[in-house]
């Protein structure tokens, strides 16, 4: 009890003097030692995207600092020359990267879970805790790594932003047949997609006439045109609630 | 009887060593693998004419060997006398049965904690000479093994690795001396290339990249910039013996994205250099980019061809360069002679007729963000092309990828990144790259095959009119060398980071490649 007690101090010290300035120091250190391969934003680039709530390889603040300090064996993240001292302000800096800011909505999460499973008809395509379609992003945790202004814009404008990852993907078959679907897989020779009803198919490139690569598109209809205002806002505060 | 019997021992004996003469004479020896591109000349073209363009759908996997580590595997295997020697990221060194892919010895290095490597803890390969196999490690050593047993002779510090400095490349043996290139620019290293006694470990010279205070080319850094100056070594160059020279690339000056706090030419970064190899001192160079702010290293494969060229015989040194130009350099002199845009660029608005550069000052890495083509991983990179005397093409997986570079800060401190700007990629953009044939001698493409990502995969051609190279997707596949017509392929699961070999294993033709973290070995049925 006592050494747990010792440790959450120890933790408090580490972290409870983070101030803006050592935010600001963080940014600039970011820039000059991270950025290289993080990217200016630190959504990804050569290394990975940090501009999420949770990363892969430091689930909390301490593995953070562990990580910039010591680098991730058997990949391309190198250990730092950092003083103690940058390296948290660094992670302090990359913690406000994925941060979602929470903020008051309009609209009722209970109503908009019954919203997803009715009239939106979202699992068809969207998965839920497991359950659901493929072809677009797994949502079970959209609250935690989107804000509430992204949710909105992509359910009433889903090509503004199309999610990496979700190329959609047109092609003609020799024997004629089109199909549309989101890729799974390109190489140079194959391409692996998911057609519109959620079923994988797969190509030998040299079998298809056509292919076309809808950059900025998605299969998804833009909302607008099938809820009402109220049903949007509902669906958005069912979305930002889930963890 | 006697007699023939002790010459028979005799030869044996010498069969079972590397001596100097017998990588001079490689080509002469097709069976083996001596020297990390094959030859001293760099061509990586092999006259077996086993498989050919007739057979080479009947290529079959003849073993496999899975490394132990998580880096990218980017080693040129060494073949010599019955066992394959592999360099394993990210710095061990195993010796395997070439009959059945078994392992004979494992060299296994203890690399310290907290490794400083800008680019992943990889190492390219190994060098062989007499009765012992080199290899660099990315804690900045080199280090002698006994071929036999993989047992240490000796283990000598190049330099320190806590500031920055890394070992990647293969060494090169030549005559008595194993010489060796380093990594660091994204840190501030000061560049340069050593050679070692191989015997003792004793360092015999040290070529500096950046030239110190009173030296020629000094007064190309504005102050004290040139001790921070980058021009590093890390990939391995290629040899002369008649010229007795060396000839190396260098990499970008540092750092790498800010330019006004080193003005000047920057010499001799993001050069070719010719060195005497007996004394290391500097010959010719020649800048392929003065005041880089790209991170253009030069840090490619100097292929050496002898041939007529325009009317009358010459040595020259065919050059793709990183900054999406391929450049023919008479190798004697350095003359320029030609430069010829490979992929797409849009840093240099021309070449003038002395091989200098007419920079486009909008790629300049800005706040506001510049776009650049090629990126910084270059329309070429350390992966080997291949020249074949057969088709007298120039062979070359070029990268077509942009990117935007936004300006950070580079305050210079040891062992940290020293850089200067952040990238970007254009949004719905999405990179692709081509093995190109290219005339040698005027650097026109012949054809091209497409693949689906930018390639990091070396490139092998044999006399059986094959070209055989992979894909970061995990194909490797053959060519007609002709045409480019797609003859072969076969999907390994791992992306392929290295280039291909071939040899002779109990007379029958092999060609062996690494992909993702395995080693493969393909034969005919």
């Amino acid at each position: 009890m006592i050494k747990a007690t010792l440790l959450l101090l120890a933790g408090a010290v580490a972290w409870g003097q983070t101030t803006p300035d050592d935010l600001v120091q963080g940014q600039r250190l970011f820039g000059s030692q991270c950025a290289y391969c993080h990217g200016p934003r630190g959504d990804g680039g050569r290394g990975a995207n940090l501009a999420v709530p949770r990363l892969r390889h430091a689930s909390d603040d301490a593995a953070l600092v562990q990580v910039i300090s010591r680098g991730i064996p058997g990949t391309g993240m190198p250990a730092s020359a950092l003083s103690a001292r940058q390296t948290r302000q660094v992670a302090a800096f990359v913690r406000t990267l994925g941060r979602v800011e929470t903020q008051a909505l309009s609209g009722d999460a209970a109503r908009g879970r019954l919203v997803y499973e009715g009239k939106g008809a979202c699992g068809r395509c969207h998965t839920m805790a497991g359950r659901g379609g493929g072809l677009g992003p797994d949502l079970s945790d959209a609250g935690a790594r989107s804000s509430p202004q992204y949710l909105r814009e992509a359910l009433l404008d889903p090509e503004k932003e199309v999610p990496s990852g979700f190329l959609q993907v047109r092609v003609v078959t020799a024997d004629g047949r089109r199909i549309t679907g989101v890729r799974v897989n390109e190489d140079t020779f194959s391409l692996q997609l998911r057609d519109l009803s959620d079923q994988v198919q797969s190509f030998w490139k040299r079998e298809l006439t056509e292919i076309h690569k809808d950059q900025g598109k998605s299969p998804m209809p833009a909302y607008r045109t099938v809820l009402e205002p109220a049903e949007v806002e509902d669906l958005v505060a069912y979305l930002a609630s889930l963890p | 009887m006697r007699r023939a019997l002790l010459l028979l021992l005799a030869v044996a004996a010498l069969r079972a060593q590397v001596p100097y003469e017998r990588i001079l004479r490689a080509a002469s020896e097709p069976g083996s693998w001596l020297t990390y591109s094959g030859t001293y000349e760099s061509q990586r073209y092999s006259t077996l004419g086993q498989i050919t363009r007739a057979n080479v759908g009947r290529l079959k996997t003849a073993w496999m060997y899975q490394i132990r580590g998580r880096h990218k595997f980017e080693g040129t295997p060494l073949v010599i006398d019955g066992v394959m020697y592999i360099s394993e990221p990210p710095s061990d060194v195993t010796a395997l049965d070439l009959r059945t892919g078994r392992p004979l010895w494992s060299y296994r290095r203890n690399i310290p904690e907290g490794m400083i490597v800008c680019c992943g803890q990889v190492n390219r390969g190994v060098a062989a000479l007499d009765d012992q196999i080199f290899v660099g490690t990315v804690d900045a050593h080199l280090v002698a093994l006994d071929r036999k047993t993989g047992r240490v002779r000796w283990d000598v510090e190049v330099a320190d690795y806590k500031t920055g400095h890394s070992i990647t490349p293969a060494p090169l043996a030549v005559k008595d001396k194993i010489i060796i290139g380093m990594a660091g620019a994204e840190y501030g290293v000061r560049g340069f290339l050593d050679a070692y006694d191989a015997r003792t470990g004793r360092r015999a010279w040290r070529w500096w990249g950046t030239p110190g205070p009173g030296e020629p080319g000094n007064e190309t850094w504005s102050g004290e910039s040139w001790k921070t100056g980058g021009a590093t070594t890390w990939v391995t160059g290629s040899y002369d013996p008649e010229a007795n020279l060396l000839y190396w690339g260098t990499g970008n000056p540092g750092p790498d994205y800010i330019g006004d706090v080193r003005e000047g030419d920057n010499l001799y970064s993001d050069c070719l250099v010719a060195l005497d190899v007996d004394t290391g001192k500097l010959k010719w160079y020649f800048q392929f980019v003065p005041h880089d702010v790209n991170d253009m290293d030069s840090n490619q494969i100097p292929v050496l061809v002898d041939t007529v060229f325009r009317g009358r015989p010459r040595k020259l040194v065919l050059f793709a360069n990183r900054n999406g130009f391929y450049y023919l350099l008479d190798r004697l002199t350095g003359e320029f002679l030609l430069a010829k845009q490979f992929a797409r660029q849009n840093w240099a608005k021309g070449i003038d007729p002395r091989g200098r550069p007419i920079p486009n000052p909008s790629t300049v890495p800005s706040v506001e963000g510049a776009v650049v083509y090629p990126d910084d991983d270059g329309a070429a990179n350390w992966h080997s092309p291949s020249y074949s005397p057969q088709t007298r093409l120039f062979y070359q997986n070029a990268r077509e990828w942009g990117a935007i570079y936004y300006r950070t800060e580079a305050p210079y401190e040891p062992g940290k990144v020293f850089a200067g700007a952040g990238r970007r990629r254009i949004p719905g953009e999405e990179g692709w790259g081509a093995l190109r044939a290219l005339d040698a001698l005027t650097g026109e493409m012949r054809w091209e095959f497409r693949v689906h990502t930018p390639p990091w995969s070396g490139i092998l051609s044999t006399a059986g009119r094959l070209v055989f190279s992979g894909t970061m997707e995990g194909d490797f596949f053959a060519l007609d060398a002709e045409t480019g017509k797609l003859l072969w392929r076969l999907q390994t699961g791992g992306p392929i980071w290295a280039g291909p070999i071939s040899y002779l294993s109990e007379g029958r033709q092999y060609v062996a490649i690494a992909a993702g973290s395995s080693l493969v070995v393909f034969g005919l049925e």
